[in-house]
């Protein structure tokens, strides 16, 4: 699978929004993607990728658009 | 209207390195513009100020009886609630992305000091995962409980949903990390009479390493005539010998910038906060060593102004800059909660049968 489609399948397995509405999509912006599922969705990312990320970036991973920076610092290319 | 206080200013201080004068006048120019901000954006506080005098410590309990915000509506992220045992008002504390991230951060930053470990570390939560995927709870325990594990991976939940012990998890988890440093997190309560007390009567025991952060208070053990010694050594005897249980003080206000236990086993204040032990009649600070009622700084509420409160805690200031764990700022005991102050909910209030 490329590295995009994995991205997104995180956010779609993680809080089960459909692929058409992730742009856009920012923390506390749908029920889903609170503190709770926001933990969810680290995990499913760290999963994908197989990386582990520090404190300050799981806590900087606001948006669909900013998670994309967050994990090209781990080498991922999305 | 922008914030004119450069946050990165603090989180590049030193947690622990600034010696008295620079704490004072690092803090002075921090308060002051803090003050100006929340007299200007909330109109409850800027009257409070108005008639008590600016800067004012605002007592806790204003946090039930008024909605104290210092941002639109609109902007409000999430309302934290002290769990008020029932029949009380519950505290709201209203929290934008900013303070929340930025209360997480400093979160972050002082366990790190007291873990030693920059990456984060496998966690062990000494609660429920119920506890924690109840949407609708925004209280002090699940607030810290989902705070931390932001520092943990293989985040791993000791009870079960009814708050029973799952030892078979907590062995699994141990197994996992054998040979690794781990972080266990608990309400102080819970740990001590559902982890340990439970463990120890089943004859349950496993070896980790690492730190025990816990924290929510004393006051049901004390009742149970337990004394922080004791509860290090049935820590040590459950979950292991390498396994230091550090207390921490914190309250739903001030969430994040926490103060923690040294291996002194004294409360330290970071850059982030400060703490003043204070005559309840006069409202003027005691000396070191002499008990008063606590008045908390923290630098970091944008949101809501709750940069200094007076609160329900007594305890007293040891002493400044010359703890021998080497770290500098005041350090603290707290004894207890005030007389006649209402009892409040804090994060020990799961109940047990």
């Amino acid at each position: 699978m490329e590295n995009m489609d994995k991205y997104e399948n995180a956010f779609v397995e993680a809080l089960g929004v459909g692929r058409a509405d992730l742009a856009g999509l920012e923390y506390q912006g749908i029920p889903a993607w609170d503190s709770v599922g926001h933990m969810q969705l680290v995990a499913a990312v760290e999963d994908a990728f197989d990386i582990m990320m520090d404190t300050d970036d799981i806590i900087d991973f606001s948006s669909f658009e900013k998670g994309k920076e967050i994990v090209a610092k781990y080498e991922v290319e999305l | 209207m922008t914030f004119a206080l450069d946050y990165g200013e603090l989180f590049e201080a030193g947690l622990f390195s600034l010696a008295a004068p620079e704490k004072r006048s690092l803090h002075a120019r921090w308060l002051s513009a803090l003050n100006s901000h929340h007299r200007r954006l909330c109109p409850e506080y800027d009257r409070i100020c108005a008639v008590l005098g600016d800067g004012v410590p605002v007592p806790v309990r204003l946090f039930k009886e008024l909605d104290l915000m210092s941002i639109e509506k609109g902007a409000v992220a999430k309302t934290m609630t002290s769990s008020g045992t029932s029949g009380q008002r519950r505290s709201r504390i209203y929290l934008d992305n900013d303070t929340s991230a930025r209360q997480t951060k400093a979160l972050s930053r002082i366990v790190s000091d007291f873990t030693g470990e920059r990456k984060r570390m496998p966690m062990l939560v000494v609660d429920a995962e119920g506890t924690v995927r109840n949407r609708s709870m925004f209280s002090a325990r699940t607030a810290g409980i989902r705070g931390f594990s932001m520092m943990g991976r293989d985040v791993t939940f000791a009870l079960r949903d009814d708050m029973a012990l799952d030892w078979d998890s907590v062995e699994a988890f141990a197994e996992r990390h054998s040979g690794e440093r781990v972080l266990v997190f608990g309400f102080t309560f819970l740990v001590w009479a559902n982890l340990v007390e439970e463990a120890r009567s089943r004859g349950f025991s496993v070896e980790m390493e690492g730190v025990l952060v816990h924290g929510g208070g004393w006051k049901k053990l004390a009742d149970r005539a337990v004394s922080p010694a004791e509860f290090a050594e049935g820590v040590r005897g459950v979950l292991g010998s390498g396994l230091r249980p550090c207390d921490y003080y914190g309250m739903v206000e001030q969430t994040g910038s926490i103060c923690m236990e040294c291996e002194c086993g004294r409360l330290h204040a970071s850059v982030f906060s400060d703490v003043e032990a204070v005559d309840p009649a006069t409202m003027l600070p005691v000396p070191f060593g002499a008990e008063g009622l606590l008045v908390t700084t923290s630098l970091l509420p944008t949101s809501y102004p709750g940069h200094v409160l007076l609160t329900e805690d007594v305890g007293a200031v040891l002493g400044e800059d010359d703890c021998p764990c080497g770290r500098r700022g005041r350090y603290f005991e707290v004894h207890g909660r005030q007389k006649g102050a209402e009892v409040r909910g804090c994060s020990d209030t799961y109940e047990g049968r």
